[in-house]
């Protein structure tokens, strides 16, 4: 005997599956909980994938069994293979599968409903809204992925009456979706999808490389919209539900992100920033002209060994130095003689949100030595040491004092505040805002020239000898 | 109440169950979060397997259905893996 799924049946079971997904995000608010949150969502997804398969809709199995086969095996190769500081392009790659399937699942469902004589107005309405957002997901995340990738340039492409044409194409879509819901014109229809795959990119060129955490984040949202879409033409409670936890667990990010770099998520779509040109004779400029100090590793570890405590401020240049397990040697160094070592993370340190975390836990740091900006700045007034490795724009104080600062209002990490501030730098080159550091130019701040990989390395060397 | 109409409460409740249970979420699995987010929603697949498993569906819609259920094994699949990847590296301070 057969074991078909009846719809009531079948409804249960999605019920059943969306309270496992609401526990799995649930399961993120601590990491001790976390991996049963994972655990709880497969085993809802589980549930929902062998709820469909049992229904009495899906009755040809074959390419079901080929697609999923290639599928999973593609997915868990990546999976396992998959540096964390590359992270960022696999999310990026991810957004945009759930971009274009929806946008598959709606065209398909189209043909079916077609072919089956059952479409109206209001289905055609609802497989619009899933194509457009499913289609600006898509070559989004494909140009997001690129620019993460480095195939293309992260600087924004800007250029005259951008806004307008983005607005143009934009009614011009909504247009021709209103015209296939209201005739079912296949025209229509193609030429909505494809304005939408151009509007995906157009909307995503203008936002500099130095906004990637609120690229990921808002696109994490688009691609939670569009399984919501899809959820709406399916009739599909569970992938309307699962949609909007989705869609509005990137909406937050998004909040965050934009916050942490006091800017309005206006602002950020409308993109343009970190071009490199800052205006006038800033205070900036009038501080460099007291130039900077240097300091050598063994300056540095001479007072780390005494230190109260050090605190690290890691960044994107950390990652990119792959220096996060010279840290973790030099974390246990500092420890055997009594010396604390802690991390300060600022919210759109990294190229996505909570990226440096993901660093050092790589790294094997335990996370209660990973602190978040707001509970750990009011430590660095009694603090001697502060190590900036690889960060930049998120210890500037000119977000604090200079007005004409671009960052100006910024939230930042108070690492001007510690006693001795050794800054790791390759070059004197600017962060990505293009905003030149007032804290090199403190009495209190030493830079430490080189790859910051070496310097670690270096100063975990000088503490092996131990002799000073 | 029309279907679409039914659908549209369920979407607006699941909106602030989604903004509630994100809030609670600790900064620091925020790559986490993203990447089991992208798992979840290949939830997407089920939608491919309506498409795909169609007995009646022509080539054109067959194809389209085949690709869309590959595109979102790849991210049910993926998504889960990584992040169980990345959450096992949380450790906490060994006594």
């Amino acid at each position: 005997m057969e074991l078909v799924l009846n719809p009531n049946q079948q409804a249960v079971a999605y019920l059943v599956s969306a309270i496992l997904f609401i526990f799995a995000l649930k399961g993120l608010t601590h990491p001790r909980t976390a991996r049963q949150g994972n655990w709880l969502g497969m085993l809802g997804m589980l549930i929902a994938l062998g709820a469909t398969l049992l229904g009495q809709e899906v009755s040809t199995y074959w390419l079901i069994i080929i697609g999923g086969t290639i599928g999973a095996i593609i997915g868990i190769v990546v999976a396992l293979r998959i540096q964390m500081a590359d992270m960022p392009q696999l999310v990026a790659a991810l957004h945009s599968f759930v971009g274009m399937a929806a946008v598959l699942v709606a065209i398909g469902t189209f043909i079916n409903r077609a072919d089956a004589g059952t479409l109206n107005a209001v289905l055609m309405g609802e497989l619009s809204a899933g194509i457009v957002i499913g289609a600006i997901t898509f070559t989004g995340s494909v140009i997001a992925f690129a620019k993460l990738q480095g195939i293309m340039d992260g600087a924004p492409i800007t250029f005259k009456g951008q806004h307008a044409l983005n607005a143009a194409i934009g009614i011009v879509t909504i247009a021709l979706a209103v015209h296939f819901a209201m005739t079912g014109s296949v025209i229509s229809l193609t030429l909505m999808t494809l304005l939408a795959f151009v509007l995906g990119g157009t909307l995503i060129i203008p936002i500099g490389g130095a906004d990637m955490p609120v690229i990921i984040s808002m696109l994490n949202s688009y691609s939670g919209w569009a399984a919501a879409a899809t959820g709406f033409t399916l009739h599909n409670n569970l992938l309307i539900i699962v949609g909007a936890l989705v869609g509005f667990s990137g909406a937050i990010l998004s909040y965050i992100m934009c916050k942490a770099m006091n800017r309005s998520i206006i602002n950020v779509v409308f993109g343009g920033f970190g071009t490199g040109d800052t205006g006038g004779e800033s205070a900036g400029a009038q501080a460099a002209q007291k130039g900077v100090k240097s300091a050598s590793i063994d300056d540095v570890v001479y007072w780390m060994e005494d230190a109260n405590q050090v605190i690290v401020v890691p960044g994107y240049g950390m990652a990119v130095a792959q220096a996060q397990h010279a840290l973790k040697e030099l974390m246990e160094l500092l420890e055997q003689r009594g010396v604390p070592l802690k991390f300060a993370i600022h919210p759109v340190a990294g190229r996505m949100p909570g990226h440096m975390n993901v660093l050092l836990a790589e790294a094997d740091i335990p996370y209660d030595h990973v602190l978040e900006m707001d509970e750990i700045n009011p430590e660095f007034q009694n603090t001697d040491v502060c190590l900036v490795v690889g960060a930049n724009d998120v210890v500037n104080p000119a977000a604090k004092t200079d007005k004409s600062s671009p960052i100006y209002g910024m939230p930042i990490i108070e690492a001007a505040k510690a006693r001795n501030v050794y800054f790791l730098k390759r070059s004197m080159r600017p962060g990505y805002s293009g905003v030149d550091n007032l804290l090199f130019y403190q009495d209190n701040t030493s830079l430490v020239f080189g790859d910051a990989k070496d310097t670690i390395e270096g100063m975990v060397q000088a503490l092996k000898g131990g002799g000073h | 109440m029309s279907e679409s109409l039914l659908a549209l409460y369920v979407f607006v409740l699941a909106c602030f169950i989604g903004y509630y249970v994100i809030w609670g979420v600790t900064p620091s699995l925020h790559t986490p979060l993203v990447a089991l987010t992208n798992a979840i929603s290949g939830i997407v697949l089920v939608g491919a397997l309506l498409v795909a498993g169609l007995e009646t569906a022509g080539f054109t819609a067959s194809t389209m259905g085949f690709l869309a259920v590959l595109l979102a094994s790849i991210n049910v699949f993926g998504g889960f893996l990584v992040t169980h990847r990345m959450l096992s590296m949380f450790k906490k301070k060994k006594q």
